[in-house]
């Protein structure tokens, strides 16, 4: 029982959890989403400032389980500094690792750390949590390139 | 004294958990279940499930349609079902038992029937599940009519310093939980009830939480209507009770049109069937009502007294324990004499949702999240909590398995 409660609590989602980076909401931002989880009433305020086609910045402010906060930190780390396109693929991988059900096998090269929630994936009731974030940012994203696309 | 000597407990438990066989079962590893969610939905006896199954084997036919025997049989069942659980309401008359889908629908069945307009209030209170709010919000919003509603005190009480301004003469319904699924409180509901009949005003009482635990007399209350769900007092889910007052419920327009809530249809117009009948539109859940017929036997044989003494026991002794645990808060009334059997919780540096995991991971089942109570938790300042909800099966050496479990929490969260 330790042994899968360990495959889901993976060392490095608690340093994330206990350190989260990136966190705090900040400016420059085009566009600021607020995403809920309405079964557990998880929460997230996300900001995404866009320049010159690449993510400048991400900044959170949320609340949530270790799962949902560790996800929102290692987002950060994967998506601000890399180009939309790119950052959008990293996504993409994420989704289909969450959504694999355990047999998705995570390239490290691409989710370096997010490689961790390769276990929450077989915690269906937990998948939601790891993916809050990653959801706000896509939403935050698109708007974002509308908004400087309009301007 | 061992722990299940604790003066309070049902005698022969151990008996009562026998007739439930969810509670042989064991989780992943062998671990024994340990079920502490019955506030979200019980246990089923074995009586419960032996009844619908011959219901099913034996007797299954639509009712009041069908002039078989069969029919007749079924039809006999649905209505000996609306007799237990008048019986079990201490209800005047069979007549003022509606079955519903759940305690949802018929708290929406009220608040869609119930006449209101502009410049009429509906006084609700901020410790209501979603169902007790909802479906008021949206009356008012339809009507023009506007929703007031009672605080709470810091330690998880009604504040009642403002009754009196919170209820008027323009008051049409004070509605209102007698147990609250988050923080336990037993609420005063004869004093609320008397206030909204001194200005005419319906009380409609959520006893979601109380019907499974307390004796519940509608006469006794002076309530105008109460509701509760099948699924909490050891009956089967898609079943649930509308009571009211019979003369009440003639006065209220149907909910649903269809079969079986009428007296007679014609192209241009239809009469309506009296109380109970008139909302009770289309094929009902047969099965599901036989189900809570059988459930609430079950716990009338048992006897409610005693369930309630044994919820009380069995949360002061988690009261107890819950307090070794540090950086343990519970939310609501301290003290057991005034609460219920759901005791919800926060631990310093972990969130409800690991607490639940790790719970789960040594086959303890508890809640975590809002419990469809997200104002309560707002009001005390917390976005979700752990709860943990006993019932009349549940003993002190599976509380002692929750604290034992919150304490591997802490440590697995390395809080010491």
């Amino acid at each position: 029982m330790t042994q899968e409660l360990d495959a889901l609590y993976q060392e490095i989602i608690l340093d994330h959890y206990k350190n989260p980076h990136h966190k705090g909401l900040r400016e420059p931002f085009e566009a600021e989403v607020h995403h809920v989880n309405p079964t557990c009433g998880d929460e997230v305020t996300l900001r995404v400032h866009v320049a010159g086609g690449k993510v400048e910045d991400v900044s959170y402010d949320a609340v949530g389980c270790s799962i949902s906060q560790a996800s929102a930190s290692v987002l950060t780390d994967l998506v601000i500094g890399k180009p939309v396109e790119k950052a959008m693929s990293i996504h993409e991988e994420f989704l289909t690792l969450m959504q694999g059900k355990g047999t998705v096998v995570p390239d490290e090269d691409v989710l370096e750390d997010g490689i961790a929630f390769a276990g929450v994936a077989k915690f269906p009731a937990r998948v939601k949590c790891a993916l809050l974030s990653w959801m706000a940012w896509k939403d935050a994203t698109a708007r974002s390139l509308e908004e400087t696309s309009h301007a | 004294m061992t722990t299940t000597q604790l003066p309070g407990l049902l005698p022969e438990l151990e008996v009562i958990r026998a007739d439930f066989p969810i509670l042989e079962r064991t989780l992943a590893g062998g671990l024994p279940l340990v079920y502490l969610d019955s506030a979200n939905t019980s246990q089923k006896p074995q009586v419960v499930i032996d009844t619908m199954v011959d219901h099913l084997e034996r007797h299954n036919a639509n009712v009041a349609r069908a002039m078989h025997t069969l029919g007749a049989e079924s039809t006999e069942a649905f209505e000996a079902a609306r007799d237990k659980v008048a019986a079990f309401l201490h209800a005047r008359s069979r007549n003022e038992v509606v079955f519903t889908k759940n305690a949802t629908e018929a708290l929406n069945l009220l608040a869609r029937t119930i006449e209101l307009g502009p410049g009429d209030n509906v006084v609700i209170t901020e410790m209501e599940h979603h169902s007790n709010i909802v479906s008021w919000q949206l009356a008012c919003e339809r009507s023009g009519a506007e929703l007031r509603w009672f605080g709470l005190t810091d330690d998880g009480r009604l504040d009642l310093s403002n009754a009196d301004a919170l209820i008027d003469e323009h008051t049409k319904v004070v509605a209102f939980t007698w147990v609250s699924n988050m923080l336990g409180t037993i609420n005063p509901v004869s004093d609320l009830v008397a206030r909204a009949r001194a200005f005419g005003a319906y009380s409609v009482i959520d006893a979601s939480q109380a019907a499974p635990q307390l004796p519940v007399d509608v006469a006794a209350t002076g309530c105008d209507f109460l509701v509760f769900t099948g699924h909490k007092t050891v009956g089967p889910t898609g079943i649930g009770v509308l009571w009211g007052r019979e003369e009440l419920l003639n006065q209220l327009p149907p909910f649903h049109g269809g079969g079986e809530m009428i007296e007679t249809v014609t192209m241009a117009r239809s009469t309506y069937a009296s109380a109970p009948h008139r909302f009770e539109a289309g094929t009902p859940p047969i099965v599901e009502a036989v189900g809570l017929g059988a459930a609430v036997d079950y716990l009338s044989h048992i006897g409610m007294d005693a369930i309630h003494r044994h919820e009380q026991t069995i949360t002061a002794y988690a009261l107890e324990g819950l307090a070794t645990v540090p950086g343990l808060t519970v939310l609501g009334p301290p003290d057991a004499a005034e609460r219920g059997g759901a005791i919800s919780f926060e631990i310093d540096g972990v969130h409800p949702h690991d607490v639940a995991q790790v719970l789960d991971s040594r086959g303890v089942a508890v809640r975590a999240g809002h419990h469809c109570a997200k104002p309560a938790h707002a009001r005390f300042g917390v976005q979700s909590s752990t709860r943990m909800s006993s019932y009349l099966y549940t003993t002190p050496a599976e509380i002692d398995a929750l604290v034992d479990g919150l304490e591997y929490t802490r440590s697995y969260f390395r809080l010491g």
